[in-house]
């Protein structure tokens, strides 16, 4: 058994130490840019960050001085010697070790970290590591770890995180039982006896079926099964063992730890069985190891007789020797690789395309029309999308587990800041793409400890505004216009514009005599190496954060922007694609090009009387619908295709819009309602505003997929552009502003 | 389905005892007072359980699991055999015997009521 986050620690870890020598040795060659730097500085301080949780001190103090050196590295204070970059290689070889070490509990001794501390010292002249200080004002709580025996011997370095009551600790024991006929003539049932194990905790169970004879050869009195039974449980091994009371003698019976250490109980039927006396030699147990407190000593066991092990168990320990200690008790799941998903995800958007082509093809031949071929068409149409959704949903997770990890982060963050914070959720249940979940926690993560440390003012400020103490962190899902909509708020003092355009232009992000409207102000918190905080915290304040958040967001094909109301809090919003391979769309005709609108974005489509549009100076047009006045926008006009001009009886797709609220496309005519395969078009064309994707059509032309968002907001400010990777971010912050 | 369960026991206390918790438990409770009687029973009653004495005039406990074990009728019924000593010995005569378990006296009602539902299964 092991701890499932400190498995994904050091998972993650792994794959940071990775980037890591992969940055450095980049760094090596006399090209490199300031990403690599950044992406250098950000997997150590990630490193520090998960280091901290578990209370790898050791870690985390050396994390924590390479860091301060790439901060240096990174904000160009410190020049890159080939002496430093040695040091900075050397270091983070040290940093591996030391990970490996926090992994199998081992501990390195001071004498090889201090020799690389002092060097990183040296890199920085004098005494610029500030780790004493700054580490212990930031306690964290450590996480509750429910430890098994990791090999049969807690590691060191986990010691001191087992909970404090050894016997209260959930353990693992591995029986391997199989019954002698006498079990089963003396009136017993292995399902009993597992029933009765399962009682005591959650079992896992495997047959060995190796022993079943021919079928010729089968004695059916002669028993040929065994089982391995995984027990997870808090309760003591003397209740196992008495599970087994009555049974003892009739089967071979091994427990151990679980992936521990196996004492074999092997009672022959003639040897004499002990059995409520173990309880008595048990209470005054062998001098035991100290640094396995909560796990039942096999020793202890060995009290009763020891038969030599039989095959059969000798069997399995090889077995499992094979398995190493990775052997997780399976659930009724399936562990398939994502490829494979990948790939069927992909064989199922041709299957649509086909299925889409062949239907135009049998509607265009009107001649020889087939009412059969009609209907079973429709039923390739109706199979092909159950397929689809059943291949989508093999991905698709709810963002619980990711939410409910962030209450953590949340507590922590407030501990950290001595503030007061509660983490409000909505939409637990939204279901995502499992790529988007996972790729989603990092970013998240980032974003809450911000919006703790920076977003909510302190208990003494907060007072003073007549808010509650408690400060609430808002953290939502929901799908919206075919997107996944992820919004983290919390009810601070909101974004403080001047203080920020103050730090981006002492820190030189800005011209000093730059003059930036407010959304323009906002989009300086993604620019990497920002930050506010005026003092070093270890975990957010350090410029890491907001940039991470923008870049992850982006790879996911999504965008981020930003909201704030002084006094009253700021609100991040992160759009996601849904699903990153098939949509419901609308085909449209628009100046003679046929695009695509996504349906999840469509309210209703409207053929409205002259009387109900007005024109409001030259080029804009109010639709008056119900009592309500709704901004018409004419789709050809604004990506730029010869506009028909006419707008007289136009045809209208009422939109919600992210932005914006209601709002009306101008579109020439409806051509169909299906289903389209999203083929991204960013590789190759980057991102192009108005446009989210483009995708074939049954008749084998390709048509764009229409952003409605990006149309409807690019109403609103056409002129200006944010430069390069901000313009995204910027269209929507200029909306919302 | 309510369980039966068939006391073979000498001691009138003691199936008297049995009586009053296994029909407090819920149990279809009848008994026997020695060893052939409690194998005649046996065979009409066809109980779910058999929990019987070890020392009995006329046949013994051994005397009864290995005729209900060599018999016909329902021969792996679990059989639990009431003893006062806790020692091995007794025990591993009886499961050597065939008997499924044990119930050491003095018994209370609610390990009792425990050992019949794990041989059994059955939540009473």
């Amino acid at each position: 058994m092991s701890n499932p986050i400190l498995d994904t620690f050091f998972e993650e870890t792994e794959e940071l130490l990775e980037s890591l020598a992969e940055g450095l040795e980049s760094m090596q060659g006399a090209e490199f840019d300031k990403e690599t730097v950044n992406s250098v500085f950000r997997a150590v301080h990630s490193i520090k960050g998960g280091a901290g949780a578990f209370k790898l001190t050791e870690l985390v103090n050396f994390a924590h001085s390479f860091e301060t050196v790439m901060d240096a590295v990174r904000s160009e204070s410190l020049a890159l010697t080939p002496q430093i970059m040695h040091t900075l290689m050397r270091s983070a070889d040290c940093l591996a070790d030391l990970v490996d070490a926090a992994r199998s509990g081992r501990t390195i001794p001071d004498e090889v970290t201090s020799g690389f501390l002092t060097a990183l010292q040296a890199c920085l002249g004098e005494g610029e590591i500030e780790a004493v200080d700054a580490w212990d004002n930031f306690e964290f709580a450590a996480v509750q770890l429910d430890i098994g025996p990791l090999d049969g011997s807690a590691p060191e370095g986990l010691a001191e995180i087992t909970p404090a009551e050894p016997d209260k600790a959930q353990v693992g024991y591995q029986i391997d039982f199989r019954p002698h006929a006498a079990l089963f003539t003396n009136g017993h049932e292995p399902a009993l006896l597992f029933a009765a194990l399962a009682d005591l905790g959650r079992i896992s169970t495997w047959i060995d079926l190796s022993q079943l004879p021919e079928w010729a050869a089968l004695d059916p009195t002669d028993p040929c099964l065994s089982w391995r039974v995984e027990l997870l449980t808090d309760e003591s091994e003397i209740a196992v063992q008495e599970v087994f009371e009555f049974v003892h003698g009739l089967c071979d019976l091994t427990i151990g730890p679980l992936f521990g250490e196996q004492v074999a109980l092997v009672a022959e039927p003639s040897m004499p069985i002990q059995l409520p006396e173990i309880t008595i030699q048990m209470a005054d147990p062998m001098p035991n190891d100290v640094s396995q407190p909560d796990i039942p000593q096999p020793a202890s066991v060995a009290q009763a007789p020891v038969a030599p092990a039989p095959p059969v168990v000798a069997k399995t320990k090889a077995e499992r020797g094979e398995e190493g200690s990775e052997a997780k008790a399976p659930k009724a799941t399936l562990r398939v690789d994502l490829d494979r998903v990948d790939r069927l995800i992909n064989a199922v958007g041709e299957l649509i395309i086909n299925q889409a082509m062949i239907a135009q093809r049998l509607q265009d031949m009107t001649t020889t029309r087939d009412d059969d071929l009609v209907m079973h068409i429709e039923d390739y149409r109706l199979l092909a999308r159950d397929i689809q959704e059943g291949v989508m949903a093999i991905r698709a997770q709810p963002v619980k587990s990711l939410f409910q990890r962030m209450s953590r982060i949340v507590r922590e963050a407030a501990d950290a800041t001595g503030k007061l914070a509660e983490l409000v959720t909505f939409g637990e249940g939204t279901e995502v793409d499992k790529t988007v979940v996972e790729r989603l926690a990092d970013p998240l993560t980032h974003m809450i400890r911000n919006a703790v440390d920076h977003g909510l003012e302190s208990r003494e400020a907060r007072a003073a505004a007549g808010k509650p103490p408690m400060g609430t962190i808002r953290l939502s899902a929901s799908h919206r216009s075919g997107s996944v909509i992820i919004t983290v708020k919390d009810d601070g003092a909101g974004l403080n514009r001047p203080k920020i355009l103050e730090i981006a232009k002492r820190k030189g992000l800005v011209a000093q005599d730059a003059e930036l409207n407010d959304a323009e102000i906002d989009q300086l918190l993604f620019m990497a190496g920002f930050s506010t905080a005026s003092t070093i915290s270890n975990l957010s304040g350090r410029g890491v954060g907001l940039d991470v958040v923008r870049n992850a967001v982006q790879a996911l094909g999504g965008r981020i922007s930003i909201a704030t109301t002084p006094g009253y809090g700021t609100e991040f919003t992160i759009m996601l694609p849904l699903t990153l391979a098939v949509m419901d769309g609308m085909v449209v005709t628009v100046g003679g090009q046929t695009l695509v609108v996504p349906i999840t974005s469509i309210i209703e489509t409207i053929r409205p009387l002259p009387a109900d549009l007005h024109r409001i100076g030259t080029d804009e047009t109010l639709l008056s619908i119900r009592g309500r006045m709704i901004p018409v926008v004419d789709v050809a006009r604004s990506l730029g295709f010869p506009s028909p001009g006419t707008l007289n009886a136009p045809l209208l797709l009422l939109v919600e819009s992210e932005s914006l609220g209601e709002c009306a496309l101008v579109v020439d005519s409806v051509q169909d309602q299906r289903q389209v395969v999203i083929k991204s078009l960013e590789s190759n064309f980057g991102s192009v505003p108005g446009v989210s994707a483009a995708t074939v059509l049954g008749d084998g032309r390709i048509a764009l997929i229409l952003d409605p968002d990006a149309i409807a907001g690019g109403r609103v400010t056409p002129a200006y552009q944010m430069p390069n990777s901000l313009s995204n971010a910027g269209r929507t912050a200029h909306a919302n502003a | 389905m309510t369980l039966k369960i068939l006391a073979i026991d000498d001691s009138k206390t003691i199936r008297e005892l049995l009586r009053s918790v296994m029909e407090e438990a819920g149990f279809e409770f009848s008994s026997a007072c020695d060893g052939v009687e409690g194998v005649e029973r046996y065979a009409q009653v066809q109980p779910d359980v058999v929990i019987t004495d070890i020392n009995m005039p006329n046949m013994d406990g051994y005397g009864v699991i290995d005729a209900i074990r060599k018999g016909t009728i329902d021969n792996q019924v679990p059989i639990l055999v009431l003893t006062t000593e806790s020692g091995d010995k007794l025990k591993a005569r009886a499961r050597d015997a065939g008997a499924t378990g044990w119930i050491v006296k003095p018994f209370d009602d609610v390990s009792l009521v425990s050992v019949i539902r794990r041989v059994t299964g059955m939540v009473a």
